[in-house]
């Protein structure tokens, strides 16, 4: 009979355990640390203060909301703000990145290096700091809103853009500028790889059938590549969905910015931390299962 | 080597087989590789393995060495039962070398240390002893002056050469074969067989996976054929190649030969 | 001979712009859109006033280490230089184990004070000194951490695998923001004691950045096939032999262009400490904009700084291809 300590399952279990029972450790002091903390500070853990009047206001908001409002309201307006950013800014990177990853590939001379030196002077540049340039020095420096730069049906000012009448705050627009193309490059370079990894064969054959250089692109070479390209994508969609927090600095009202703000009235940083969590997991976990179920869909198809 | 006491142990073992599988089952979730295979192997033996891909074979050797855990049944080598034992397990993979159908050379490592790791790491030799060791066991199989080279700069029958030289610095008591020659260019397979066959002479015990029938009608003692996770037919050489007794054996030979 | 030289260039513009009538718009479009972007550039240039850059200089660069004590920072800098000419002499990883460590440690000595050098309060450390301190201490720290997370990830223990997957999830599912909120509010009300602000950032840091680095090394284990471990076991190597002398030089060597880039992505993420009142080179940056002399000069300091946050990742980024060539 063999000893129990030299039975290889044996050791596992052991093994196991005591790593187990070091995290629950940690965190039962962390809990009890975190009790003895909130305990000086007076507060009780709960999510009651939700239902108390906010009383700040919001710049901008899809939602009627007035100060008055709860702070649930308040924090409804900043995740609605958060996803009209993400949404729309996710839009435009991909247009703007399929866009630059061709250019890159372009027999253009002159488009070819426009597109390059666009991706690699804006992804080795610190997103906040582009932020930061977009609102301060574009868009706050443009002219007033009665002199605004036209082109058709967009005006451009310090008071943000105006797109089909549909007025566009300058936070707003920093913010989507900034997050589109910063997100642009990295979907750049990723659209320029999974061209550049199709079979070149395929390319040949179909000049060979008589395709034009666009019809193949477009109807034999780009849907090749959108096979690899999900995965990728799909991380540059998530990246992009938690970058919008930096919306903070830049002072456009979405999630984190309000969530800030609820912290520093009530103090709830528990809570805060939980609801902020749970939403951006949230919507990470969205992004991720449509991407995956699209990709999954798509292998389907191809066998 | 020549203490008498010794010499008589090593009398009384001879007769005992050195390797005991006795009927080993084994489950790949619900299907199963292994159904009550049996085999036994006396030290000095060379017994070759055949049989259909997916048979079961190479599995059946790597649960000796322990690198496929097996649900069902007995192994004992040399005496220590293979079992959840660490330290038994720990032994036996010392006792027992192993040579892969890939080489499975380290590649960040110089031929010369491919050899030396496992003396030096696992039997605490110095690295001068471990050293002697290697260029010994290199010459003895033909690549000596290639030891301080890597092994992407080698040839596949070079690479085969250097994983069989590596094998024995461990001074196993027991080598295994999975499939050595099946990843090797048509020339290269000869000088590999060549290697094996002057170390069964020596009289190392050997179990060895392959199709090679050349090599089994030469060099084996005993021809294991199996099939469906089973061994069915278990004799000499001369008999399983002239008359193999199992329909399963003579389809299969009828397809090799 | 001289037709020649004169005709290339015409061939080339022909050949390379105006091909095709649909690649000649392309061409006059971009041209456009460049002379646009140029022009407006070449206004604010012109209008443009430096003093904010060379009037804090000091401030960018060290941000408000005290004067006396600048000597400090020269020694910081030759400790880079020391280690990279070392590393490259002695061509062996281990000696990344032993150097690495000990420069750090030696940096946050000569910064910090103690054993004989007057303290200094890390509030007055700043500019880019704090952004690349930032970096490196949370990657050196990220990266044992991360090395666990990924051996743990695939393990075949489900506890410890499920506690890896659940942390790396978790936390790359989490902005940035976030994790470095967490680690500014929520790590004084859970630990005893008393953690600096830059602590406390550096931690939010390393937390956030381990999960990235442990899906790094776990794709470069995944890449390594099973034979080598089964190799090792079957000579006779125990689990931890089989990692530190086969799985672990390979898989490193492997995954390094990969902790290169997520070394890049932490650099230009050290500039979110602005956002927790810390002044390295984006905080410093902000801090001199809200100076009343300097209101209004955002082009030129964030241009200022933009051009030194590039060049450090450009440089990393090209090095970090060239490993790649070296080791494909």
């Amino acid at each position: 009979m063999t000893a129990i300590w030299r039975r290889k399952k044996y050791l596992e279990w052991a093994g196991q355990a005591i790593v187990l029972a070091i995290v629950v450790g940690l965190l039962v002091m962390f809990g009890h640390n975190l009790d003895q903390s909130l305990k000086r500070l007076g507060l009780r853990l709960g999510f009651k203060f939700l239902d108390s009047q906010a009383g700040f206001s919001v710049a901008e908001s899809i939602i009627p909301y007035d100060p008055s409002q709860s702070y649930s309201r308040v924090l409804l307006v900043g995740f609605l703000n958060s996803l009209k950013v993400i949404f729309s800014s996710l839009t435009a990177a991909t247009i703007i990145g399929v866009v630059a990853g061709i250019a890159r590939l372009s027999d253009n001379w002159l488009v070819r290096q426009m597109a390059k030196v666009y991706v690699e002077a804006l992804r080795n540049l610190p997103l906040l700091l582009q932020l930061l340039f977009w609102y301060f020095v574009v868009f706050l420096a443009l002219p007033k809103a009665d002199n605004a730069i036209s082109l058709g049906f967009i005006q451009i000012s310090r008071s943000g853009i105006n797109l089909f009448g549909l007025a566009l705050s300058p936070e707003f627009s920093s913010l989507f500028a900034g997050l589109t193309f910063y997100t642009g490059t990295f979907i750049a370079e990723i659209v320029r790889g999974s061209i550049k990894g199709v079979d070149r064969g395929q390319s040949e054959a179909a000049r060979a059938l008589g395709l034009s250089a666009g019809v193949t692109l477009r109807r034999v070479i780009f849907p090749q590549a959108l096979r690899t390209m999900i995965p990728s994508l799909a991380n540059q969609y998530l990246n992009l969905a938690k970058n919008s927090s930096l919306a903070i600095a830049i002072g456009y009202p979405d999630l984190y910015a309000i969530s800030s703000t609820t912290f520093n009235q009530t103090g709830r940083a528990v809570e805060m931390m939980i609801l902020i969590s749970i939403t951006y997991l949230t919507v990470s976990l969205t992004i991720a299962g449509l991407l995956n179920a699209y990709n999954s869909r798509m292998q389907r198809s191809l066998r | 080597m020549t203490n008498t006491i010794e010499t008589a142990e090593n009398e009384i073992i001879e007769n005992q087989p050195i390797l005991i599988a006795h009927d080993v089952s084994k489950w790949f979730g619900k299907f199963q590789v292994l159904r009550n295979a049996n085999l036994q192997v006396k030290a000095g033996e060379v017994v070759v393995i055949m049989g259909p891909s997916g048979s079961g074979k190479s599995t059946f050797i790597r649960t000796f060495n322990a690198l496929e855990p097996y649900q069902e049944g007995r192994i004992t080598i040399d005496g220590i039962p293979l079992t959840e034992d660490i330290q038994n397990i720990d032994q036996i993979r010392r006792d027992v070398g192993m040579v892969f159908q890939q080489f499975n050379l380290f590649p960040h490592l110089t031929v010369l240390e491919n050899v030396t790791l496992a003396p030096i790491q696992v039997r605490k030799f110095t690295k001068p002893q471990a050293n002697e060791i290697a260029r010994q066991l290199l010459d003895r199989v033909g690549i000596l002056e290639q030891a301080q080279k890597y092994p992407g700069k080698l040839s596949g029958g070079q690479q085969q050469r250097v994983a069989i030289a590596r094998a024995l610095a461990m001074e196993p008591k027991i080598m295994l074969f999975d499939e050595p020659t099946s990843s090797l260019d048509p020339e290269m397979v000869r000088e590999v067989l060549d290697v094996m066959r002057s170390l069964a002479k020596s009289g190392m015990t050997m179990l060895v996976v392959t199709h090679e029938v050349g090599f089994a009608r030469e060099v084996a003692d005993r021809v294991v054929f199996m099939d469906a996770g089973q061994v069915i037919e278990d004799t000499t050489p001369a008999e399983f190649f002239t008359q193999p007794k199992e329909a399963r054996s003579k389809l299969f030979l009828s397809q090799i030969l | 001979m001289n037709t020649k030289i004169t005709i290339k260039p015409v061939r080339w513009v022909q050949k390379n712009l105006f091909n095709t009538p649909y690649n000649t718009v392309l061409t006059i479009l971009c041209v456009w859109v460049l002379w646009n972007i140029l022009s407006s550039l070449f206004s604010w240039l012109s209008q443009s006033e430096w003093a904010v850059i060379s009037e804090n200089l000091r401030l960018f660069l060290v941000g408000r280490f005290p004067e006396s004590q600048l000597w400090r920072m020269g020694a910081i800098a030759l400790i880079p230089i020391l280690i990279a000419s070392t590393l490259v002499v002695r061509r062996s990883q281990a000696w990344n184990f032993v150097l690495i460590p000990l420069g750090l440690a030696s940096i946050t000595w000569l910064a910090n004070g103690g054993f004989g050098l007057p303290l200094i309060r890390s509030s007055l450390w700043g500019g880019l000194f704090l952004t690349l301190f930032a970096a490196a201490i949370s990657t050196a720290l990220a990266f044992p951490l991360g090395l666990l997370l990924a051996l743990g990830r695939r393990s075949e223990l489900p506890v410890i695998r499920g506690i890896s997957t659940i942390y790396i999830e978790l936390v790359r599912g989490l902005p940035l923001i976030g994790i470095l909120f967490m680690a500014q509010v929520m790590l004084p009300l859970v630990v005893p004691f008393r953690l600096d602000r830059l602590l406390r950032a550096i931690l939010g840091l390393t937390f956030f950045n381990a999960a990235y680095l442990a899906e790094n090394i776990r794709s470069g284990l995944q890449s390594l096939p099973l034979g080598q471990s089964e190799a090792a076991r079957s000579l006779g190597l125990n689990s931890i032999q089989t990692l530190r002398f086969i799985i672990l030089p390979q898989a490193l060597r492997l995954v390094i262009p990969a902790i290169v880039g997520q070394f890049i992505s932490l650099f230009k993420d050290t500039s979110l400490l602005a956002l927790f009142a810390l002044f390295e080179l984006t905080g410093i940056a902000r801090s001199i904009l809200s100076q009343p002399q300097f209101i209004g000069r955002n082009g030129e300091v964030y241009l200022f700084i933009g051009l030194i946050y590039w060049m450090f990742c450009f440089g990393l980024s090209q090095f970090s291809k060239r490993l790649e060539v070296r080791s494909s």
